[in-house]
């Protein structure tokens, strides 16, 4: 680059690979978001590896162990009017928490449309949903704890089978009811007006809704790889 | 959390100085006082682990003399020791501690994107260290089941500690990993969103870059190390069986089936590998600013040494199973594994070469930050070579766990970055105090260190060629080992008990120019990068009084031909004095 171009401020600009590569690495925020958005996403991703190493090691032991792998078909089956339903509670589940996506997704639009009303309410039903996603599994735990599977043992095969159970749907578990907290402490500052006094910037329900979706994501990989494999 | 932090808050900054003792120094959102938080309670636990290392090496030199250390704590001495050491002192410092303070002060930033987070991220720190450091005192005291942990002996009958020790432990890694994720977020997000204004990524100084790189590392090595650890206290605590195989431990079943191992040790090391490079990166972008600093050359090759800096995290994550060859595992991951090693060689070997190259010609100030960089070189490659010899299946299995493996990691992951440690801590000293170190101290600490280090660990290569084992609390009657083993286990603890005493240079060094130091000027090594351009040393909150700082040129325009000083700060505008080589990425 000549000292011309250089003294008079006007950059020439490349243009493929290198134009991209220019581009990032400007004296500029990297990503064009608000910080708190672009740390979720870097929490979500280091969290990612969290997940993927749970279900990553729920794979090795399933492998691993010399016993019969437990069916989850029937494990997870309910009767429900005389008939014997698989994975009947488990797709109720689902369905609930793909819904919730959906309300939180309205959610984020009715934070950018400044609808206040209609925001607080769709991240109260978010919540609602994750609520009862967390009491159907607290249902469905202790019906498996009632069937006598426990973390060291079951009387369906792999031993394996109810540790990885217990461990990673209670560590999704959890990451669900933070989930639910932090979407009514939000939706709560949403309704009290606290966002509006600091000129009235809704980004946080995106950030919020970018957790909640990815939490759902996640269940998305666990329900596949653990009850329908 | 305020949603607006500091670094956004331009005018009104003066309003925000916190005012009452408990928030300036112990509650404090500052990154320069959490940074020194942070460094203070790493370098308090480091010097547990040294002595903890110092009652290793006397059982090891002079077996049979000392009636304090029997097999059982021995076995936990060496267990702390590492632990502390590889997480609660290196990747805590050089993350927790220089990356709090450098980082918003050379991207030209007031503090971290979010310093209620910052603050949280310490004093999680903290209590991760004092659960670790309570495990001493509970019955059975803390675990002695090696830094690894491995399975199954980790929980075994017969192991000690295996009572609250590991329990304990696993705690702290937990609590460690929260405060560490809290505090990366951070540095992450600084680096990417809040550098200031003409500071691109392609000008940040190395030290950035390798700090940078390192976190992004822990942020996706530490989740492995997390699930191994609740995986494991779940194996303790609930019998759950992910680790555990059915096995017989002392005549009785401990009611353990079918688990697995080696799933452990590929997701402690999956954790493990890319630590050393946590360890390392932060070393070596600090270590290419002082040999350029006190070189008075720009850095060869910086757009190289970024680009290492890069392959070599992204390669880290796909060779931790060097660290398993004698595991059983597939011969066919063996080979690959050994090439993907091998070939994390060919960057860190650029990286070299660019350290050797700045020197070449350089204006060399020998002072004692210099000293040091100049050590690490040495030890760096020392003990980057004897990794070329592990990283090969063939080679590694007679040297796997024999003192040959304790002397290659000492060189390359614990001797070198504590070298740029303390070269670090003398540069920038008069920054952070304002005061200026004793020059004849700091060269003396030098010298015996680095003196030292050889004394102590180049014998370990010998003994480890005539194989004797690491780990062992005695090697009795063993037929192998000739007579002369014994005398150079004796010299290495003799070696390692005065480098660890000559260590007190240091520390009178800090206590004599904290008190009476002669008051440091502000930029004392003429160097360009902006944390030495801030209008008051040492910085006070919001770092750079009313106006943010604005960036024109990269970090390394030293002896610039036709320009009256031999460094032209990054903050100089570029029609006020010609710009070395722009570092913008136009062309």
């Amino acid at each position: 680059m000549s000292e011309a171009v250089m003294e008079s401020g006007a950059a020439v600009e490349p243009d493929g690979t290198a134009g991209v590569v220019n581009d990032f690495a400007r004296d500029k925020q990297v990503f064009g978001m608000p910080w708190g958005k672009a740390m979720m996403w870097i929490f979500l991703l280091s969290d990612t590896f969290i997940f993927s190493c749970f279900l990553v090691g729920y794979m090795s032991v399933r492998i691993a162990t010399t016993d019969p792998w437990p069916n989850p078909s029937e494990v997870f089956g309910l009767t429900a009017f005389g008939y014997d339903v698989p994975l009947l509670l488990i797709a109720i589940m689902t369905f609930v928490l793909i819904t919730s996506s959906g309300t939180m997704a309205l959610a984020v639009n009715m934070g950018y449309r400044k609808n206040r009303k209609a925001t607080f309410w769709l991240m109260v039903a978010t919540a609602a949903l994750g609520a009862t996603f967390v009491g159907m599994q607290a249902f469905e735990w202790t019906k498996l704890i009632m069937e006598g599977v426990r973390p060291w043992e079951n009387p369906f095969g792999a031993a394996q089978f109810g540790s990885s159970f217990f461990m990673i749907t209670g560590f999704h578990g959890m990451h669900v009811s933070a989930g639910v907290i932090y979407l009514l402490v939000v939706a709560n500052r949403v309704r009290n007006g606290f966002y509006e006094r600091r000129g009235g910037n809704y980004e946080i329900v995106e950030i919020a809704g970018l957790y909640w979706h990815f939490v759902d994501l996640v269940w998305v990989f666990i329900f596949a790889f653990f009850y329908l494999w | 959390m305020s949603y607006v932090a500091i670094a956004d808050r331009d005018h009104e900054q003066e309003h925000h100085d916190p005012q009452t003792f408990i928030t300036k120094y112990v509650w404090s959102q500052d990154h320069k006082v959490i940074a020194i938080q942070y460094g203070c309670t790493a370098i308090f636990v480091g010097l547990i682990a040294l002595g903890l290392s110092a009652m290793m090496r006397l059982q090891l030199g002079f077996p049979d003399t000392f009636s304090f250390i029997n097999p059982e704590n021995y076995y936990q001495f060496i267990t702390m020791h590492g632990m502390i050491m590889v997480i609660y002192l290196l990747t805590a410092l050089f993350l927790g501690g220089f990356g709090n303070y450098l980082i918003p002060l050379m991207i030209g930033s007031r503090d971290m994107v979010f310093p209620y987070l910052n603050m949280l991220s310490y004093w999680v720190y903290l209590l991760s260290v004092l659960i670790l450091l309570a495990s001493f005192f509970v019955p059975g005291g803390s675990t002695g089941a090696g830094w690894t942990l491995y399975p199954p002996q980790a929980i075994m009958q017969g192991t000690p500690g295996i009572d609250m020790g590991i329990i304990l432990m696993l705690a702290s890694l937990g609590v460690f990993i929260v405060a560490f994720t809290m505090g990366g977020l951070n540095y992450v997000t600084t680096v990417l969103q809040a550098r200031c204004k003409g500071m691109t990524l392609m000008r940040m100084p190395l030290s950035i870059w390798g700090i940078f790189m390192a976190t992004i590392l822990g942020l996706l090595a530490f989740p492995a190390l997390l699930v191994s650890a609740i995986m494991m206290m779940l194996d303790k605590t609930l019998m759950t069986s992910f680790f555990m195989p059915a096995i017989s431990s002392m005549g009785a079943d401990p009611g353990y089936t079918g688990g697995s191992p080696i799933l452990f040790q590929h997701l402690f090391w999956f954790f493990g590998h890319p630590e050393v490079y946590i360890v390392a990166l932060p070393a070596f972008g600090i270590v290419s600013d002082l040999l350029s600093t006190h070189a008075r050359k720009n850095i060869f090759g910086y757009r190289m040494m970024v680009w290492a800096i890069i392959a070599i995290g992204g390669l880290s994550f796909i060779v931790w199973a060097h660290h398993m060859y004698v595991s059983g595992m597939n011969p066919y991951f063996g080979f690959f594994f050994a090439t993907t090693t091998l070939i994390i060689a060919v960057p860190t070997a650029i990286k070299v070469y660019n350290w050797v190259l700045t020197l070449w010609e350089g204006n060399i100030h020998l002072r004692t930050p210099m000293l040091f960089a100049i050590g690490f070189i040495f030890t760096f490659i020392h003990g980057g070579l004897t990794g070329l010899f592990l990283g090969n299946v063939t080679i590694d299995l007679p040297l796997s766990d024999t003192y040959f493996v304790v002397a290659h990691f000492h060189m390359v992951m614990g001797v070198s970055p504590i070298l740029v440690v303390f070269g670090a801590i003398y540069h920038w000293w008069p920054k952070i105090t304002g005061k200026m170190y004793n020059e004849t101290l700091g060269k003396w600490h030098f010298w015996m260190t680095f003196l030292g280090t050889y004394a102590i660990y180049l014998p370990m290569h010998y003994l480890g060629f005539a194989g004797v084992p690491r780990r062992y609390f005695a090697m009795g009657n063993t037929d192998f080992l000739p007579e002369s083993a014994q005398d150079l286990n004796a010299w290495i603890t003799v070696s390692a008990l005065f480098v660890a005493a000559t260590q007190i240079l240091f520390f009178i060094n800090v206590f004599i120019t904290l008190r009476n130091g002669k008051k440091a000027d502000p930029n004392p090594w003429h160097a360009n990068s902006l944390e030495w351009q801030t209008p008051d040393t040492p910085p006070r909150h919001g770092n750079w009084g009313h106006d943010l700082p604005e960036c024109h040129r990269w970090a390394y325009d030293y002896s610039v031909p036709g320009y009256d000083d031999d460094y032209i700060p990054q903050n100089v505008p570029a029609n006020v004095a010609p710009a070395g080589r722009d570092h913008g990425g136009e062309h």
